[in-house]
């Protein structure tokens, strides 16, 4: 094993060269140029237009989202509306049926009661008729009763036997 | 142990070779990582892309911790270089040290003082820098007699002191971890027993590196955003 040469340990294997410095500087501006022009302009590009990328994502999802809720907000008031229009439906049919049966029932009402008046009264000319001509007939028998009488000139006791058949008569046939 | 190294003159400097090929390299392998991270971009991130937009947010968050995002954002590409840089850097003299011919080829880049230091002093440089482009040079000379006058003295050699420990923090870690690697190593090849008994040590101490690789980059960045904030911010 050999010794370290203490030269070595201060300034390194080879002494000092002022080159080194100047190559060292040189290639470390050369490569800085390089890098900025090829890699991490493009680089740090891309990075940018990343964020800008994502940043318009989420902008675009909240707008989705919130436009979600107004449409989920709208088909729920739809939702009710529509309910709600179908119940006065119900309602109103409901309550129409109702009127309708009422309707009916009153027209039915008032129809008997028409034919009832109609039975009366014809009822009642029936018997008026009736008796009309059973007073037609009396008086007609009456008529032919003075005549027999006044043609046959009976005596008082015939005449007061052929008054009572004929009043017999009359009321057997009433 | 002892590793030379091949220096050239060129242009009356003088280059390590060796800091040379592993600067490019680590630089490469950064710069083919982050183009495969962002080779085809997706909306939805997989694989690599994933990976790289995780460092991204690590390093936003590195600086948001020390000012706000306003000031901040500017340095996120520096402080991404920075760390993958110095994490790819420190990671690569873990796994093998390459030497030829005594010369020490394969290491981590940031073993070395000069290249720790340039980065340290490069990111004073540019604290200074972005502090007069976006204070203005009144206030931040103002800034060096704040809170006291008497304490201007200590705010200069605040900035050296700063700038030292900041690279030889870097520096310190990588190269212990390569020495006692290198020794480990050593100890290996020397026989059988000392194979055997330098192995478990040496699993260790590579995890151990691993660890100490990431912590030292993450570091160096939170420093150097730390030190920007302190620069920049308007709180003092």
């Amino acid at each position: 094993m050999h010794i370290f040469n203490p030269d070595s340990l201060i300034l390194g294997a080879a002494g000092f060269n002022a080159g080194d410095m100047l190559y060292q500087l040189l290639a470390f501006l050369v490569l800085l140029f390089l890098l900025r022009k090829y890699a991490f302009g493009p680089l740090m590009g891309i990075m940018k237009e990343r964020e800008q990328h994502i940043g318009n994502e989420i902008t675009e999802a909240e707008t989705r989202r919130k436009e979600a809720e107004t449409y989920l907000t709208q088909q729920t008031e739809a939702l009710r509306e529509a309910r709600k229009e179908a119940q006065a439906l119900i309602e109103a049919a409901k309550k129409q049926g109702e009127q309708q049966g009422e309707a009916i029932l009153q027209a039915a009402r008032e129809e008997s009661n028409r034919m009832k008046e109609a039975a009366l009264s014809e009822i009642g000319r029936e018997k008026e008729q009736a008796v009309q001509t059973l007073r037609n007939e009396v008086a007609a028998l009456s008529v032919q009763i003075a005549s027999k009488v006044i043609a046959k000139e009976l005596d008082e006791k015939s005449q007061e036997k052929l008054v009572d058949d004929y009043l017999k008569e009359v009321g057997e046939a009433r | 142990m002892e590793h030379g190294a091949v220096t050239a003159e060129f242009l009356g400097l003088s280059f390590n070779l060796s800091n040379i090929l592993m600067i490019t390299i680590a630089s490469l392998i950064v710069f083919l990582l982050a183009i495969a991270g962002s080779r085809s971009l997706q909306m939805r991130p997989g694989g690599v892309q994933n990976f790289m937009e995780w460092v991204i947010d690590f390093v936003k968050g590195i600086i948001n911790s020390t000012m706000d995002w306003k000031t901040g954002g500017r340095f996120l590409t520096l402080g991404l270089t920075l760390i993958m840089y110095i994490f790819v850097a420190n990671m690569l003299g873990i796994p093998l040290a390459v030497v030829i011919d005594h010369n020490l080829w394969w290491k981590s880049p940031t073993a070395d003082p000069a290249i720790t230091m340039t980065l340290a002093m490069m990111v004073l440089v540019l604290t200074h820098f972005y502090a007069i482009k976006l204070k203005g040079a009144k206030e931040y000379g103002g800034d060096f007699l704040k809170p006291m006058k008497f304490l201007f003295p200590l705010k200069i050699i605040e900035e050296f002191a700063n700038t030292l420990t900041l690279g030889l923090r870097l520096y310190g870690n990588i190269y212990a971890g390569e020495v006692l690697l290198t020794l480990l190593a050593g100890a290996g090849t020397a026989g059988i027993f000392a194979g055997v008994l330098s192995f478990i040590p040496m699993l260790v101490w590579q995890g151990f590196s691993i660890f100490v690789g990431a912590i030292q980059a993450f570091i160096f960045t939170m420093l150097t955003m730390v030190y920007m904030a302190h620069k920049v911010g308007d709180e003092h």
